[in-house]
């Protein structure tokens, strides 16, 4: 198989510009016998739901919470990115494409980079005249202030809930759809399965939570925006109903998986503290603008953090990287933490944390101007811990976060599945082997707001006398029997152990074999226990209640089951990548001072997976990456 | 600790609840409110018994999913907090506790805590938005909004959703959440434009979904985890005011 990545020709900054003034049109009176679906209501499926809504298109829109409004984009705390260069700082979107090519690692597409730098610019004017109230200056204007791994100040912000209002924004852009009736909303619907017809998507089958009723949905295109699966390890800063399925289906169809062991760990989330929890909380990394991030010089350190005097104390980040010192990039400041806790430096009663410390900061700005910058945050750490972060540092730790893989998509946003679209999270664009902070708030919404729907429509022009595609299909027959086979299957295990109890061991797995830290032997370990699990889940799972009824136990079984299989494919992607990069750092390839050790020669692709049928080994299939306008140069942060 | 909890369990809207006794021990003081309910599924289901269905989804306070009544107080006893945020130590060992869901006649339950609340989706779609398509916008920098505007938005912006300030409500009034919308849009020079219309909509919305009427009890200001504050409503009525004013002239 070849993949076609759809690069328009030409040079960089025009490419984008080409493709719109080449792309089809769908007049508007054709628009609304065209049906799309929508998968997700986060920043990607809203947006693109509203803006297909707006053009006339008739769309469905799902989602597994009770409302749009609670997307797991309403959690994004930091920023979001742009180059408005509104600080003078030497912003523009060149630095910025150059910023997000370098910071992946070089492993993103240049085009795909460039052009999300480009609509940055436009996704600001969207939001502040949706009413998204961003930080402002005295005198009116918009403010910024910067992010990991990067030496401008372009990110904006909305307090510590950056994401909450840029997905109200969205939603009620949606919601103002609904209105007009041009958008049919189904929340409390999940999508099990993808319906395809002579090749190409044609719809959905969904459970409606509520009523546990297995529904058929038919359109001419189907656009996942269903987030990421970092929640494959259980304990992640992802929400608790964050999943794959949408995309695994849509994978065991026939659609492309890209980098899915490209799953970053966030440096600044609470640390475990023990057996029960349930998930990590994220403290925004906007917080490493003005915290201070240390752990103890000397190993198994038993006092309090006051009472350990400046010269005892390593800044480990600062020592290390001192050009970029506490805003190091996520994945080597992730990686400086587990060194420091693994060689037993770290603190807290399970010593898995490092301290990040605002008393300089304090010292220096005074409590107000903190409490004003990250006070909702400091509110919160004290609510989860207990403790007051104004007396005494915060404890944090690396917790898995945002999944840079998904399905693969080409320039179009289209997966090899004609008329399935995949935005925001669910894709593997854009990031590369590692994302920049506050570039997924920027990635999920410039796909739906000014990529998809163009891209969607150079699509559905070819559509426009398919006439009404029907729900009556055989296709949705066979797909709907299927689902409410594995249903059944599901409830008829009657086990001992709840899918909690396998979702945990997965995770762990995941964790200590696939995590910040990988190595041969270990992933080929974990290969065979996942599998083994696999089989000890379909034998001893169990799923209480009713199959046709409301039931929490069974959606959470059909995503577990699901994650084994991710799981899987995670390993065998970590494994045939020789080379450390970005969020995947292989043990055996590193340089005598422990740093990645990239291998461009060989490794300069997108690993993209075919399914190839269960315990099979997956199908790799390369797109290999051209850079024309930078040269891959080596990622130095010293 | 140990906990000695009395929880509403109903198997669907139709059916007639009633409250069921459950005892848990030794249980971690650093244990969130769901993972205690999360560690008595678990015993239920092993026991063979259905686990106490509840809404949550981010488990960090923003979501707004998480809402139930926990010894009559919505998301229990601290101030400013959501269920998700509220942790064991907040409770004494060998404590009672009531859990029931948020009960107002515009939530109906649907099953054990889980209510439902598309009712506030259908007061955003009445009119809770600013009227601009996609690819419209002017450049961000010309609209200018003062700091301190900003903030003020932001304020009213912050509401979560959650509905815990109509199940406190003696009135079952959705009073603040669509207050907290209008006053968000009408700070921001964006939002002036359809002032009228939407403060006219969303209102008449708000009385077809069965909520009742704002008695300036407060009660609502006093549980909502993000402290949105009981003026957004006098500035409702305000603009409600104004509106049949204008409409009128
Ligand atoms: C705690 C936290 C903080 C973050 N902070 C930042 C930040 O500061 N800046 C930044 O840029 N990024 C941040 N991110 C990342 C960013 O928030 C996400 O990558 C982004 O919001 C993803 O948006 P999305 O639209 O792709 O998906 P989501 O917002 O996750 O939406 C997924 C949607 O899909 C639906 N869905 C999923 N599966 C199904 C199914 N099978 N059937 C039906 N519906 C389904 C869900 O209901 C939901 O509506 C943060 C992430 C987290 C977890
Ligand atoms: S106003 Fe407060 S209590 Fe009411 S829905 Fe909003 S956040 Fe919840
Ligand atoms: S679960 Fe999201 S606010 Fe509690």
């Amino acid at each position: 198989m070849i993949l076609d990545s759809k690069i328009p020709k030409g040079p960089l900054e025009q490419k984008w510009d080409n493709y719109k003034k080449k792309a089809k049109l769908v007049n508007p009176a054709n628009r609304k016998k065209l049906d799309v679906i929508v998968v997700g209501t986060g920043l990607a499926g809203s947006s693109i739901a509203a803006s297909l809504g707006e053009m006339g298109y008739h769309v469905k829109s799902f989602c597994f919470q009770d409302s749009p409004r609670r997307a797991h984009s309403v959690a994004a705390q930091g920023g979001v990115n742009a180059a408005k260069n509104y600080k003078n700082d030497g912003d523009s979107v060149y630095r910025m494409f150059v910023d997000t090519l370098k910071g992946g690692d070089f492993r993103a597409r240049e085009a795909n980079v460039y052009r999300m730098a480009e609509c940055s610019l436009n996704l600001i004017d969207q939001a502040v005249a949706q009413g998204v109230p961003f930080g402002r200056e005295y005198g009116g204007y918009l403010n910024n202030r910067s992010f990991g791994g990067v030496q401008v100040s372009r990110t904006f912000y909305a307090r510590g809930q950056t994401g909450q209002q840029l997905l109200l924004g969205a939603y009620q852009a949606l919601m103002r759809q609904v209105g007009k009736g041009s958008v049919q909303l189904y929340s409390r619907h999940e999508m099990l399965d993808l319906v395809m017809i002579d090749g190409k998507a044609r719809g959905i089958i969904v459970r409606n939570l509520d009523t546990g009723e297995i529904e058929r949905h038919a359109a001419h295109a189907v656009v996942l925006a269903t987030g990421g699966y970092g929640k494959i390890y259980y304990l992640s800063t992802l929400a608790m109903g964050c999943n794959g399925s949408a995309i695994w289906r849509a994978h065991k169809k026939g659609a492309l998986m890209a980098s899915p062991s490209w799953i970053q760990v966030h440096p600044t989330s609470l640390p475990q503290s023990g057996d029960y929890q349930s998930k990590l909380t994220l403290m925004s990394e906007s917080l490493r603008n003005d915290g201070r991030i240390w752990v103890p010089s000397k190993e198994n350190e038993t006092r309090q953090p006051h009472d350990i005097p400046e010269n005892e104390r390593d800044y480990y980040l600062e020592r290390r990287y001192p050009a970029f010192g506490n805003l190091a990039p996520r994945d080597i400041s992730s990686r400086a933490a587990k060194e420091r806790i693994d060689a037993g430096y770290g603190i807290g009663p399970l010593k898995n944390a490092v301290y990040l410390d605002f008393s300089k900061a304090i010292r220096e700005q005074g409590k107000e101007k903190i409490q004003e910058k990250y006070g909702n945050l400091f509110d919160m750490y004290l609510k989860i811990t207990g403790y007051n972060a104004y007396n005494e540092p915060m404890m944090i730790s690396p917790s898995a976060h945002f999944s840079m893989g998904g399905l693969w998509v080409d320039y179009e946003l289209m997966t090899t599945i004609p008329g399935l679209f995949a935005l925001g999270e669910a894709n593997f664009a854009d990031h590369g082997a590692n994302r920049l902070g506050a570039n997924s708030l920027l990635q999920a919404s410039v796909d739906g707001y000014f990529i998809a729907p163009y891209t969607i429509a150079n699509y559905l022009a070819d559509d426009i006398h398919t006439g009404k595609i029907s729900p009556d299909a055989p296709e949705f027959e066979v797909a709907e029997n299927a689902v409410k086979k594995q249903i059944q299957g599901f409830m008829d295990i009657r086990g001992t152990k709840t899918v909690d109890y396998f979702h945990k061991t997965l995770g762990k797995l995941l964790y200590d074999y696939c995590g910040l830290a990988r190595n041969e032997e270990g992933l080929k370990y974990a290969i065979g226990e996942i599998r083994k699990l696999k089989q000890e889940f379909y034998a001893d799972v169990r799923v209480s209640g009713q199959g046709d009824k409301m039931n929490t136990e069974l959606e959470k079984a059909g995503r577990v089951a699901d994650y084994f299989e991710i799981g899987e494919l995670m390993c065998y992607d970590a494994l045939t990548r020789n080379e450390s990069c970005g969020a995947h750092f292989r043990e055996e390839f590193q340089t005598q001072d422990g740093e990645a050790l990239r291998n461009d020669a060989e490794y300069q692709f997108i690993s993209a997976w075919a399914w190839a049928g269960e315990n099979n080994e997956p199908e790799l299939v390369k797109e290999p990456l051209i850079f024309e306008e930078i040269q891959p140069t080596v990622r130095s942060y010293k | 600790m140990d906990l000695h909890l009395k929880i509403w369990r109903q198997k669907d809207r139709q059916s007639e609840g009633k409250l069921v006794n459950y005892d848990l021990k030794e249980l971690n003081p650093h244990m969130s409110f769901l993972e205690m309910l999360d560690t008595l599924n678990e015993k239920l289901i092993t026991e063979g018994d259905e686990p106490v269905e509840f809404d949550h989804d981010c488990r960090e306070g923003i979501c707004g999913q998480c809402g139930m009544m926990i010894n009559g107080i919505a998301h229990g006893p601290l101030k400013n907090t959501t269920t998700c945020q509220l942790h064991l130590r907040s409770f004494k060992d060998g404590e009672n506790i009531l859990i029931e869901p948020f009960r107002a006649g515009a939530f109906p339950v649907k099953k054990d805590l889980k209510v439902d609340r598309s009712a506030f989706d259908r007061i955003i779609s009445s009119g809770g938005f600013v009227s601009v398509n996609t690819g419209q916008a002017p450049d961000a920098t010309a609209i200018a909004v003062t700091h301190q505007t900003a903030e003020e938005a932001f304020d009213s912006a912050a509401c979560i959703g959650c509905g815990a300030c109509v199940a406190t409500c003696k009135n079952g009034s959705a009073a603040l959440f669509t207050s907290a919308k209008i006053t968000h849009m009408v700070l921001l020079p964006q939002g002036k434009e359809e002032r009228s219309q939407r403060v006219l909509d969303m209102v008449s919305q708000m009385d077809r979904e069965l909520f009742g009427h704002c008695s300036n009890t407060e009660a609502c200001e006093v549980e909502c985890p993000q402290g949105i504050s009981v003026l957004n409503i006098a500035r409702m009525n305000y603009e409600y005011g104004r509106a049949l004013f204008f409409r009128k002239r």
